[in-house]
């Protein structure tokens, strides 16, 4: 297989992720108003609750789903406990998360060492798959169809369900949407525990491909954060699109330029700040 | 009263080294007052103009790599240091230039991503930056032919800068300057009413902060004589932030109190325990949610109300730009 294939592929796999991790996190910043710097630390610490788990004999899909619950209920209590507290400071908010992190980070360092863990790929999913007459590793075709899965059923959430009537309407004006009567306050918790839930079982997926290691949180933030800054906080279709904007310059930006890779993924950020503040699907400015 | 504390604490500052037992603590003092020059340029954004930077390791690390490139290419001193302080002063025009495309949460997230732009650059660019292992460069600089090498006068070339930055800091917070970049902070649209350019006011003050900044990331590379991507991590942003909420944002002697607290926290954790990155974030988390105005104020008005009788304690909320007050 030619090498721009496997790196196309490979970015379709990273895009995939990134959408699971980042379209939690634009949700949140969308309704809440706060850039969520845990959200690095819910994927890295759902890898590792997946490789405890796999190692006391769960297997793959259910480590992931498990481990995705464990964060959110984690997610569930930062946000009623300290989040809630310092309703309406944003700023507040944001340090809170940003200090919420460090500890999360040496709390990982603490329990699985500072050694990568490697999740085994779940079996059937091992291997290549021909399509097309070329040979596609098969658990990074499966992340790609699990993303659009998930892209599918966030849609159908948000745009056919009440649940998402009301989360959309509190994105658009959380004032005028509790004046409607919709509770705001437990939207929040429901959307921070599910933005929890998908970057923990992003981490879970991620393991076979990255592994897990410290400063993992520390790398997918700031991923998350372009995707948002690029496809405008608060639209699903700007994370997908932001997603695999962000996949497709880093893989390939790494194979071309594997010095400044870095410097080219922020580039098209920065375009977007500057001729677009809103991002490409936004509605209000970040 | 207050200038009594001021003249005396300073004084205390000056002789450190005569008091202080042992180099040991005569070199945290100086990370102490650098510190302090750092906070003090974070203060500039967070307290008074209202927002607040988490890229700011990078303009930091931007002023010690740019010395350690120039002094390890066999330049003197002079040239150096005017060279990183130039190249940072670039550096924040070009951060202020994309980070003022957004207010509050906007200005946040831009500056963690320009922050992390210069660390992939310190950490991955091999060829310019040495990746990892970071650059050392050989021996402090002898300014009119005192060397600087031993910690004591390291320490007194330290006070002499940072007393120069609070000095500046005094003058610009009472200027008509000082004034209006609290302004854009509580008012931006009646400032824009009045007529006053505020973008270009925040400009302005982005780059007073970050040419504070850059003269204590000098200092940095001079103290450690080394530099490495450490210093670029989100961590050093955040430490810094944490120096100047701590201390309390948008006072004058805040941001040096809270490079104390945190130094010495960091130093005297660091000896008992592994955890500091976990105590750091405790802290965080603990004085955002229990005193968000920060050390000197909470105690200035501990003070008050020992002397005066109880009043209710006001609410105040961190420097924070609130959605109403946004152009």
């Amino acid at each position: 297989m030619s090498l721009w294939l496997l790196l196309a592929v490979n970015s379709i796999t990273l895009g995939g992720l990134l959408f699971l991790l980042s379209a939690g996190f634009s949700l949140i910043f969308g309704l809440m108003k706060i850039p969520n710097l845990t959200h690095g630390s819910f994927f890295m610490l759902g890898a590792y609750l997946a490789t405890s788990l796999i190692a006391r004999g769960f297997d793959f899909w259910t480590a992931a789903i498990l481990a995705g619950l464990g964060v959110a209920v984690f997610g569930g209590i930062v946000e009623r406990l300290v989040l809630r507290r310092l309703a309406g400071a944003e700023l507040a908010q944001v340090l809170v998360t940003l200090g919420l992190s460090f500890m999360v980070a040496d709390v990982c360092l603490m329990v699985w060492t500072g050694d990568p863990i490697r999740i085994d790929t779940p079996p059937g999913l091992r291997g290549t798959t021909a399509v097309m007459g070329f040979a596609f590793p098969t658990y990074r075709l499966a992340i790609s169809v699990i993303a659009v899965v998930f892209a599918a059923g966030l849609w159908l959430l948000l745009d056919r369900t009440r649940l998402g009537a009301m989360i959309r309407a509190g994105v658009d004006d959380p004032a005028m949407a509790r004046v409607a009567g919709i509770r705001v306050s437990r939207l929040f918790t429901v959307v921070f525990c599910l933005g929890a839930w998908l970057a923990g079982f992003a981490g879970v997926m991620g393991g076979p491909i990255l592994s897990v290691y410290p400063g993992l949180d520390g790398e997918m933030l700031p991923l998350a954060l372009v995707v948002v800054i690029l496809g405008g906080s608060g639209s699903l279709v700007g994370s997908l699109v932001g997603s695999f904007i962000v996949g497709f310059l880093y893989n390939f930006g790494q194979a071309m330029f594997p010095e400044v890779a870095y410097v080219v993924l922020f580039l098209p950020m920065l375009i977007v700040l500057v001729v677009r503040p809103q991002g490409l699907f936004g509605r209000q400015p970040a | 009263m207050k200038r009594a504390v001021l003249a005396v604490s300073l004084t205390a500052l000056a002789t450190v080294p005569l008091w202080v037992p042992g180099t040991f603590y005569v070199n945290i003092a100086s990370q102490i007052l650098l510190y302090s020059i750092f906070a003090l340029g974070v203060n500039v954004l967070a307290g008074y103009a209202g927002l607040v930077s988490l890229g700011h390791a990078g303009l930091f690390s931007i002023a010690a790599y740019t010395g350690a490139k120039v002094l390890s290419a066999g330049h003197g001193h002079l040239a150096g240091d005017a060279a990183a302080l130039a190249v940072t002063l670039l550096a924040a025009a070009v951060f202020a230039a994309l980070a003022l495309r957004g207010t509050g949460l906007g200005f946040v997230m831009i500056t963690v991503a320009l922050g992390q732009i210069v660390w992939g650059v310190a950490y991955r660019w091999i060829s310019l930056t040495n990746g990892d292992n970071g650059i050392s460069i050989s021996g402090r600089p002898s300014p009119f032919g005192l060397s600087l090498a031993a910690p004591r006068s390291f320490y007194w070339a330290t006070f002499l800068v940072f007393l120069l930055a609070l000095a500046s800091m005094s003058v610009f917070v009472h200027s008509p300057l000082g004034a209006a970049v609290r302004g854009t902070r509580d008012q931006p649209r009646r400032m824009t009413a009045l007529g006053y350019h505020v973008w270009m006011i925040r400009f302005v003050a982005f780059l007073f902060s970050g040419l504070w900044t850059g003269a204590a990331g000098l200092l940095y590379l001079y103290y450690h004589q080394f530099v490495s991507p450490q210093a670029v991590a989100l961590t050093a942003s955040a430490e810094a932030l944490l120096m100047v909420i701590a201390g309390g944002t948008a006072t004058l002697l805040g941001p040096v109190v809270g490079a104390g607290l945190v130094v010495v926290v960091k130093n005297v954790a660091s000896a008992y325990i592994e955890r500091w990155n976990f105590v750091l974030g405790a802290i965080f988390v603990l004085i955002v949610v229990f005193m968000p105005d920060g050390l000197v104020p909470g105690l200035a008005r501990l003070a008050r109300r020992a002397t005066a009788g109880w009043r209710p304690p006001a609410a105040v909320a961190v420097a924070a730009p609130r959605e109403g007050t946004r152009p």
